[in-house]
């Protein structure tokens, strides 16, 4: 595998990209949390915010953006706060609460399995 | 992977595998252990893409060692991942993380993985002693788990001389498993997911 040193660590590029904003709101996406495009790209739009409407055509969990952008999550959860902000992307949150440390109930965890046995 | 450097894997870009238009529940298992003991081998045998790679980064006042100081005296504390998937039905997603057991990660355990169905920890069976933290911390995360042994050649202790060498509790599933395997992967997740129906089982009729 070819590896290289991520420019995405230069804090300067960081910067630009999330216009200086250095905190996301961390609560508002888990790395599973499945994105959905609400519109097209318009003209002067930042290009982050357009490779990820293009990406979210399809859901597209926030972890996955992240690989694909070459971004580390927190930058990424910046740049979706502001296209859930204007309604350009909606969220689907993940059933399992991520507050509550508790198991899924027996219903869901059937499905996982029946899920994973026909894999 | 070197711990101190942060890197993404680049190899040639994917076509892009999209997820169900109907897809709306993703679920989260994380496999932890030691360098080199096989999280990416087992990630890529199960999963419908190409492991990925990411990062996250954690600022934090005055903690860390080999960590990047900034001029306001906070230490950034980056850590990599990689993480595959798999479509279990039209609306539900589950998503494998190889997550490092070292220290560090741990800082961001809460942040990357509250809400995890629950973890396996791989083990080599040559270097047990690289998962006694990370059993210790999932301990203290109350995330359950189960222990899946990655064989990397005839096995010289029974799985009862391993349990008891990590001194882990007898209702904590072990498995054997060859990480490259599809259907032996498969079978650990199986394993573990058993495991969290028996718990959340036991739970609901406790209630
Ligand atoms: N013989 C044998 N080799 C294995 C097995 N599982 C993994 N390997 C090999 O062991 C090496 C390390 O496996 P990885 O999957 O990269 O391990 P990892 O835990 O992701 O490693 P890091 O991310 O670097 O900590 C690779 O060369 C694998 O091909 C196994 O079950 N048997
Ligand atoms: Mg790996």
């Amino acid at each position: 595998m070819i590896r290289r040193p991520v420019d995405s660590g230069d804090p300067d590029r960081l910067y630009t990209v999330t216009n200086g904003r250095t905190r996301a709101n961390e609560d508002a996406f888990d790395l599973v949390t499945l994105i959905v495009s609400e519109c097209e790209p318009s003209p002067g739009m930042q290009s982050e915010h357009v490779r990820i409407l293009r990406m979210c055509d399809r859901p597209t969990a926030v972890v996955e953006i992240a690989a694909e952008l070459g971004l580390p999550v927190g930058v990424v959860k910046i740049l979706l706060c502001d296209l859930l902000d204007t309604g350009r992307i909606t969220a689907r949150h993940p059933r399992t609460s991520p507050r509550r440390a508790q198991l899924p109930d027996t219903e869901i965890l059937k499905q996982v399995l029946v899920g994973l046995h026909n894999l | 992977m070197d711990s101190t450097t942060s890197e993404l894997a680049t190899s040639e870009p994917a076509v892009r595998t999209p997820l169900a238009s109907t897809a709306r529940d993703g679920l989260k298992i994380a496999i932890v252990g030691g360098f080199g003991v096989g999280k990416t081998t087992m990630v890529r045998s199960v999963s419908e893409i190409r492991p990925l790679n990411t990062e996250e980064t954690m600022t934090r006042a005055g903690v860390g060692i080999d960590d990047a100081r900034s001029a306001d005296g906070k230490t950034t504390t980056t850590v990599a991942f990689d993480f595959g998937r798999i479509s279990l039905n039209d609306e539900m997603v589950l998503y494998l993380f190889g997550a490092p057991g070292q220290e560090r990660f741990w800082f961001l355990w809460d942040r990357l993985f509250s809400g995890t169905l629950g973890a396996v920890v791989l083990v080599d069976p040559r270097r047990l002693e690289d998962s006694w933290y990370a059993i210790d911390r999932l301990e203290h995360h109350g995330t359950p788990f189960v222990l899946a042994r990655n064989n990397f050649g005839p096995p010289e202790y029974t799985l009862d001389e391993v349990r008891e060498a990590l001194s882990l509790p007898a209702q904590i599933p072990m498995v054997d498993c060859d990480a490259r395997s599809r259907e032996s992967s498969k079978a650990v997740l199986i394993a573990l997911v058993n495991h969290l129906y028996t718990l959340s089982a036991a739970r609901e009729r406790a209630l």
